[in-house]
Order: structure tokens, then C-alpha cells, then sequence
């Protein structure tokens, strides 16, 4: 049995027990965290815009992406143009112009968001999208990595990830493509 | 094996081409810079990763347990592969079982040092590389030559021409978003027709059993999301005991990699989608070999970020390639040796320990302590070349006897002063070659000193 | 205080200039230096190539005529990390670690034991600093351009002590050179090339002299200058230091 020989050889040639280190809380340095996450979300590539209410939030989708025809989303206060139980195979996902999911929580150091299948309705929905929408509560975010990890439990739902903007690459000569195989765009929209 | 030395020399012959390799990896490192310096704390996290990855490699068969006993919970299948063929074989196995017969497949070192690639399509089954440097060397049949930018080496005509050639695009197409879109459509479909999806990972946590894949291009995700069946291939030592400790590597990963404050996407698996199938592939291949060399263990706490490449004066002006493995630079300089000491007796020698590999490193690995280190054993175990052995042997005589020492200087001063110059610059020349030797002072500073107290 | 000074074996053989302007700046300041004449090598050569082991006898002569010495003072930063970091593999009597702890690079012993504030040292031209490797990474001289730490470099601190110099910013601050021991032979192609890289940044920001803590990464860059007949010149940093005129 492979398991037991890896077991065994580290056993038998692993250092001395040390301990485990505590990680320090490092504290923010933002006054504004919201605005720093912002920026962030526009350094990565990004746009960050806010809405008031359900209202606005529809209207702004409808203002960023005029000529959408297919917007599919899970969440109740968004009207699609789709409904996404109808959209069960890969490639009728793959005809998504955008779609609108939740983000849980922001992170202010680096513009990431944090969602889940749960907000996304179908765990493939955020890449396989043209162009990807999340909403977001701006009372949600915190300062760095560390805060988002105690604000989260990963192990919540069978698949969440942090997302900081839209499919990127630079494989051919360093040079910045925006919508490499997932996104071309990510937009936050920040709402109560 | 061709020597390092060989190849780094025709990789030079090409300066100008050099030079824009050299700029294309200064250039990250210098992003690499400019994100470390914007967090104040950055050394102390480069201590507690350090410090953490010390704890999972002496704790690490209890972690791999709770590990395999969390994902097992979450209804993951879990296998364990003592070295490379064992993990072919594995996968390999899970895909018959399924009948697959394409795969897609993300970025993954692990595979690409087990060759799972040319394994399973010598069996059969289609396999497509998705990030897109991979991508690009595969379809020009080439290893990686950086394990970030595994087409780092190449020019944009060459892909430009290598995508007219393998995607039809347009004869002379050179434009980085157009190449892009080009692949972005080839890939898409190779997406929805994957029977299968494979990926390496970043981070396996023990106290939830799930693994964490990153990426920017979003291609793992696009992957293993439309693929019935989700195969993340892992090192033992990817290990990280608690989900607060990604805390502290997410937030070096990328800042060290490409200067990016994170990756796009920071995927946590945990379980299967409802219907498909989760699979998790533990590998070992060398790495308990490697913990138990107490001076050289310390490399497993690699997160292959590639700041150490970047950093590298001599990888960036010798490309990838010039190592001879799939890991190269200074990360892979002290890997090899561990992996066929003769083979690769080379490569710990490919360096100036100038020491910027290990203050990049976001784990602190001693990468250049552990050159000097590997550099006594091959010497000790017999594999320097014959001539630089006995130059050594010579030199540490001399060096050791002051009036050896004083006549030897006393010869090479006169040599230099007399010598005609076709006897001092020639083949066995090698300092000469392309540098003039020092002018030889009237005395040393030694036959000076007892004149002067006088 | 007897200070033992330390002149490495390729800057006796060929740089003596660079061990004269040690010694002077160092009695200038009121040292009372003595240069043990039995000396040879720190053995740096050897074990760089593997061949620690042989290199033993030398590390034992070292201890053996340096031990004496309240500090023992060398005007190289590579040679003073070799013996403070590699001469551990042999037997850590009292004397060797004497000479281990007490072994310093010139610009430590001047700033850290003499704690100069000024010197008498005019230099009124355009230089270019060197960070040689083993200083800056192995002992720690300077911030190196990699770490998140606050900026600190001894030699620039003593340079502009010098008055009328004028330092430059270069473009890459602290990349090595190329020298690297016997690399500079067994990987010839690349250790011209990083040199040729190295001079290349120095000249773009007009520098008339490179100077350095480690006549090594000079022997090696003057090597190429004088192979292409440029004009830049290269002083160790004793010599800048000590008052030498160009």
C-alpha cells in the first residue's frame, strides 16, 4: 500500500515537532475600506459601482450592459432575462452574456470577493459567463486576508472562492489580456 | 546531459534576444517589489509561512491522515501514490473507469514532473493543457521553461505563428489579444466536451480535507465545473493545517509570483457537485527521500511561486531550458541533485550565490546555503569534473603553505608581465576569453609591507 | 585594541594599492594594525567549488595567525562571510570562534567598532556603488533591494563621507555582477554577460568610477571595461575612502 509506505518514510525521516506559529492580527491600515477596496477591484481590472436599492441595481445592469440578451442570475431582487434552471447543458451555459451572483464579503487589500455555489447557482456560472456581475453588501468588507479568513468557512459549501476581476492572462510576451478563459469583465455593484 | 554552462552559452549567443528575456523576468521581479513593499508586514509573513511549513513537514503524517480522514468525509475519493508511475497509473485508472476519453487539464508541476501527459496519451486519451502558456508549449511539443510563465521564452510572432499553424489564425497575427481570443475559442470548446478535468493544487487543508487552486485565467474553474470528474493532483507537502493559515499564503503567493496582490480566482474544492466526482491524488515521488535530508528538507516548503527564477541573474539570461528540468532555476537547482545527484551535478554549480534567491523566497527556503551544501556532497561523492578536482586539490596545498603561496603569486605576476600574449590568452584561457586578466603590480601588497615598516 | 589585517590573496597578488589604502586609513584613524606576513587565503576558493573539506588547512592557518587579534579587519566583505559562515565545519575551538565572531569586513569595523562620523577623503566625481553580494546578503552591509526592511547601507554611508562625490542611483541597486568565484570560468558566457549588464547600468547613469567592498566584482568587471576599451574606471572603496585621487 502506497499510503502506509509514504506514512511510514515520513515517520521515519520527518524533523523534530515544532510548534505551530499563531498568526499575529495584522490590523487594516485603510481609513476608508470600502474605498480602498474600490480601488483595488479597478487596479485588477475591475469596475466598482454602487447602487441604492433593487430598483438601481437592475437599472445599472441594464446601463452597463445595453445589448446583454441573455442576463441569467440566482438571486431574487435581479430580473433575468433568463431563468437559469432552463439552462442545464454546458454549452447553453456558454451562451451567457452576464450573469449576477452575490459576493459575501470584500477584501480591502486586494479587491477580492468571496462567494460561494450557493450565490452563483451553478458553480461553473462565474467563468463560463461573457461578463460577470456580483453584487455586494459594502458593509461586508474587511481589511486583509487574514479577517476574511475568520469571517469565512470554506469548507461551508462544496466550492466558494475569492474572485479579484475579470479572467486575465499575460503567457504571451508579459503582455495584460483581459478575458482570458473565463470573464472578460467583472463588475461589483456595492449595496446595501 | 548537456552541461548548463553549454546551453547558457547558446542561449547568449542571441544577446539581443537574451537581453529581452532578461528585461521580460526584470520585469516582474520588479512588480514582485513594488506589491511586497506595499505591506509593512511582509517579512513577518514571510517568517510565519516559513515557521508553519516547519510545523506541517514535522507533523506531516498526521496532517496527511486528518487530511485524507476530512476529505473521505466529504466524499472525496482519496489515492496515494508513492512515486510518479503510481500516479499515471491512478489517474489513469479513474479515467478508464469513467471512459474518458478527453481530458482538459490546468496548471500543475506535479504532473508535469510524474509526465502524466505523455502517459496518458500514449493510452489514448486526449489531453489539452488550458492556462495558456501551457497551452502554447504543448502545442509546440516543448517542457515548460518557467512554472509560472511556461512560455516565457517565447516571442510573440512565435506564437503568433505556432496558432497559425495549429488554430488557422491569420498568417503574420501577432497581437497578444487577438492570440488570446484565439486560444480563448479553441479552449472553450475543448471545455464543453471534457469528459474529465485535472488540476494541480496550491494549498490542501487538513482540517476541512479540501484543496485550494489558483489561477488568473480561470481555466481550473472552467475545468472541473463542466467535467463530470475533478482530479487534483497533489505533492505531500501542499499541506497547511488550518483554513486561517491561507491567510498568510494567499497573501505572498501571487505578490511574490507575478506582483499581483492575489490571483484572480482562489478556488476551495471541497466536495463533488451533485452528480459528478471528486478525486484527490497524494504523491510522494522523492519528497519523503528529500525530508529526511535535514540540510536540504527545507526546500519542500516550495510554493512555486517562481520569485527565485525571476530573481535569478543567471536564469534570466539562460532561460529555462538551460536546466534540463521541470522545475528549473534556483528552486530546481537544489531539487535535482536530490533527484539523481550525477545527472544533475551541474546544476548547484549554475550559480554565483549571490543570495537573492532566498530573500525573495516567500517561505525563506536557504535556496543558496543549500547550493554550497549540494556542491560539497557532489565533490565528496566524486562527481566534479576530473580537471576541477585536482585544481582544487592543488589550490588548497598551495593556499596552505605561505612560502607556496608567495612564490605561486610571485609566478603568476611574472607570467602576466611577461608572457607574450598569445601564451596567456588561448583556449585553456578561460577567464580571457572575453575579459582581460588584472595588470600585474610592480610587488604585492605582501613584499610591499616589510619596506614600508622599515 | 590589535587589529589583524586581513588581505586577501588575488588583492595581495594583484591589487596592492587596495591593501596600502587599508592600512593607511586604518592608521590614519588610530589603529594599531599588524599584518600577520604568514598569511594566504581564507579558503573561499575551494569550498565555493565543493572541495570544503580541503580547504580545512587553510582555515586552520587562518585561525591559527589571526587568533591573536582583538578584531581581524579585511577589506572584503566575500572573504570576511566565508570565514564567519563556513568555517564551521572544523573543530569550534575557543580560538576559532574568536576569529569568527570577531572577523570584519572594513566597512563593519569602521562604522560599528570605530563609529567614524566623518573622514578626510575628497573624491569629486561620479561614482557607481557595487553592491558586492556576500557583503550586502551574506553580512548584511545594506538593505538588499528584495527585503521589506528599512533602507540601510554601510557603504553608502561611508561614501558620503567622501566630499564632492557625487552617488548614483542605478537601475538595478544590488544585482551580482557574474563574478561568483570559479562560476566566473565555468560559466563563462553568462558571468560576461551579467557583467557587461552590470557596467552597462553604471553607464547610462553617467558614473566615471564603480567602486565596491569586494575587489573580486571589480577584478572581474575591469576585466571586460579593459577588454572594450571603455573609460569607466573601478576603485575599491578603501581606496575612495583613504583619499586616492583618480
Amino acid at each position: 500500500m502506497s499510503k502506509d509506505k509514504i506514512l511510514a518514510a515520513i515517520r521515519k525521516n520527518k524533523p523534530t515537532e515544532v510548534p505551530l506559529p499563531e498568526p499575529p492580527s495584522f490590523p487594516g491600515r485603510e481609513s476608508s475600506p470600502v474605498e480602498a477596496f474600490a480601488s483595488m477591484v479597478e487596479a485588477g481590472g475591475g469596475k466598482a459601482v454602487r447602487a441604492a436599492g433593487p430598483e438601481e441595481l437592475n437599472t445599472t445592469i441594464k446601463r452597463l450592459f445595453p445589448k446583454a440578451e441573455k442576463v441569467a442570475s440566482p438571486l431574487p431582487e435581479v430580473r433575468p432575462t433568463i431563468e437559469l434552471d432552463h439552462l442545464s447543458s454546458p454549452a447553453e451555459l456558454e451562451t451567457i452574456d452576464v450573469a449576477v451572483i452575490r459576493g459575501q464579503l470584500g477584501v480591502a487589500e486586494n479587491g477580492a470577493i468571496w462567494t460561494t455555489e450557493e450565490d452563483c447557482g451553478h458553480r461553473v456560472l462565474p467563468f463560463i459567463t461573457q461578463h460577470l456581475v456580483i453584487v455586494l453588501n459594502p458593509g461586508k468588507i474587511v481589511d486583509n486576508m487574514h479577517q476574511a479568513y475568520e469571517h469565512i468557512q470554506i469548507d461551508a459549501t462544496g466550492f466558494g472562492l475569492f474572485i479579484a476581476g475579470p479572467s486575465k492572462t499575460a503567457d504571451i510576451e508579459q503582455s495584460l489580456v483581459i478575458g482570458a478563459q473565463g470573464a472578460r469583465s467583472m463588475t461589483v455593484i456595492l449595496k446595501e | 546531459m548537456k552541461e548548463h554552462a553549454q546551453k547558457a552559452a547558446e542561449f547568449i549567443r542571441n544577446e539581443s534576444r537574451a537581453d529581452w528575456h532578461d528585461e521580460a523576468l526584470w520585469f516582474v521581479r520588479a512588480k514582485r517589489d513594488k506589491a511586497s513593499h506595499s505591506i509593512p508586514e511582509w517579512e513577518q509573513l514571510r517568517e510565519l509561512a516559513s515557521r508553519i511549513k516547519d510545523n506541517v513537514l514535522a507533523g506531516l503524517d498526521g496532517y496527511l491522515e486528518q487530511f485524507e480522514a476530512n476529505a473521505l468525509r466529504n466524499g472525496v475519493h482519496v489515492h496515494w501514490a508513492a512515486d510518479a508511475e503510481d500516479h499515471n497509473r491512478i489517474v489513469y485508472g479513474i479515467l478508464q473507469k469513467h471512459g474518458v476519453e478527453r481530458i482538459v487539464k490546468s496548471k500543475s508541476m506535479l504532473t508535469e514532473e510524474c509526465r502524466l501527459n505523455e502517459y496518458l496519451i500514449e493510452n489514448g486519451i486526449e489531453v489539452v493543457d488550458t492556462d495558456l502558456g501551457e497551452r502554447i508549449i504543448q502545442l509546440k511539443e516543448e517542457p515548460p521553461s518557467h512554472i509560472v510563465m511556461p512560455a516565457i521564452h517565447l516571442k510573440k510572432e512565435e506564437v503568433g505563428e505556432l496558432f497559425h499553424q495549429k488554430l488557422h489564425t491569420e498568417k503574420g497575427a501577432t497581437g497578444p489579444q487577438y492570440l488570446a481570443e484565439a486560444a480563448r475559442q479553441h479552449l472553450r470548446q475543448k471545455f464543453l466536451s471534457a469528459q474529465a478535468a485535472i488540476t494541480g493544487v496550491n494549498f490542501a487543508i487538513a482540517e476541512t480535507g479540501g484543496v485550494v487552486v489558483c489561477t488568473n485565467e480561470g481555466n481550473a474553474d472552467m475545468g472541473v465545473h463542466l467535467a463530470p470528474v475533478q482530479i487534483h493532483c497533489m505533492g505531500i507537502e501542499k499541506i497547511l493545517p488550518k483554513a486561517e493559515h491561507l491567510g498568510v499564503f494567499t497573501r505572498l503567493l501571487a505578490r511574490s509570483a507575478t506582483g499581483q496582490p492575489i490571483t484572480i480566482y482562489t478556488s476551495h474544492y471541497h466536495r463533488p457537485r451533485e452528480g459528478g466526482e471528486m478525486h484527490i491524488v497524494i504523491v510522494d515521488n522523492g519528497r519523503t527521500t528529500q525530508l529526511g535530508r535535514a540540510d536540504f528538507r527545507n526546500s519542500l516548503k516550495c510554493i512555486r511561486c517562481g520569485a527565485c527564477m525571476n530573481t535569478c541573474p543567471i536564469y534570466r539570461r539562460s532561460g529555462g531550458h538551460s536546466y534540463g528540468y521541470t522545475i528549473p532555476g534556483p528552486i530546481g537547482s537544489i531539487l535535482t541533485p536530490g533527484i539523481d545527484l550525477k545527472k544533475y551535478s551541474g546544476l548547484p554549480f549554475a550559480s554565483t550565490l549571490c543570495g537573492s534567491c532566498s530573500d525573495v523566497c516567500p517561505v525563506k527556503i536557504n535556496i543558496h546555503e543549500q547550493l554550497y551544501r549540494w556542491r560539497q556532497i557532489i565533490a565528496e561523492q566524486g562527481h566534479l569534473p576530473p580537471a576541477k578536482r585536482q585544481s582544487m586539490k592543488w589550490a588548497a596545498r598551495v593556499l596552505a603553505r605561505p612560502v607556496w603561496y608567495n612564490l605561486a603569486g610571485k609566478m603568476a605576476r611574472w607570467a602576466l608581465k611577461w608572457l607574450p600574449r598569445p601564451l596567456l590568452y588561448n583556449r585553456f584561457n578561460e577567464w580571457g576569453k572575453d575579459r582581460e586578466l588584472p595588470e600585474p603590480p610592480k610587488q604585492s601588497f605582501k613584499e610591499w609591507y616589510p619596506r614600508k615598516q622599515a | 585594541m590589535k587589529i589583524g589585517l586581513f588581505i586577501p590573496c588575488y588583492v595581495d597578488q594583484f591589487y596592492p594599492q587596495v591593501g596600502i589604502a587599508t592600512l593607511e586609513l586604518l592608521e590614519k584613524l588610530g589603529c594599531q594594525v599588524e599584518y600577520p606576513t604568514g598569511q594566504t587565503c581564507c579558503g573561499q576558493p575551494m569550498a565555493n567549488t565543493g572541495c570544503e573539506r580541503d580547504a580545512k588547512a587553510s582555515y586552520q592557518h587562518f585561525v591559527r595567525l589571526f587568533h591573536p587579534y582583538d578584531y581581524v579587519v579585511a577589506p572584503s566583505g566575500s572573504c570576511t562571510y566565508h570565514v564567519r559562515k563556513h568555517y564551521d565545519i572544523i573543530e569550534q575551538t575557543g580560538e576559532v570562534q574568536k576569529v569568527r565572531e570577531k572577523t570584519l569586513d572594513l566597512s563593519e569595523f569602521l562604522l560599528d567598532v570605530l563609529k567614524v562620523k566623518a573622514l578626510d577623503s575628497l573624491f569629486p566625481h561620479r561614482v557607481g556603488l557595487h553592491q558586492s553580494c556576500h557583503g550586502l546578503r551574506g553580512l548584511r552591509l545594506g538593505t538588499g533591494s528584495e527585503r521589506v526592511l528599512e533602507q540601510q547601507s554601510k557603504l553608502h554611508t561611508l561614501l558620503r563621507m567622501a566630499k564632492g562625490i557625487e552617488l548614483v542611483e542605478l537601475g538595478r541597486p544590488d544585482e551580482c555582477c557574474g563574478f561568483g568565484g570559479t562560476f566566473a570560468i565555468n560559466e563563462t558566457a553568462i558571468s560576461v554577460k551579467m557583467g557587461k549588464g552590470r557596467i552597462a547600468d553604471h553607464e547610462s547613469q553617467g558614473v566615471e568610477v564603480i567602486t565596491a567592498g569586494d575587489m573580486s566584482c571589480l577584478m572581474h568587471l575591469e576585466g571586460i571595461i579593459r577588454r572594450q576599451k571603455k573609460k569607466i574606471k573601478v576603485k575599491h572603496i578603501a581606496e575612495i575612502l583613504n583619499g586616492t585621487t583618480i
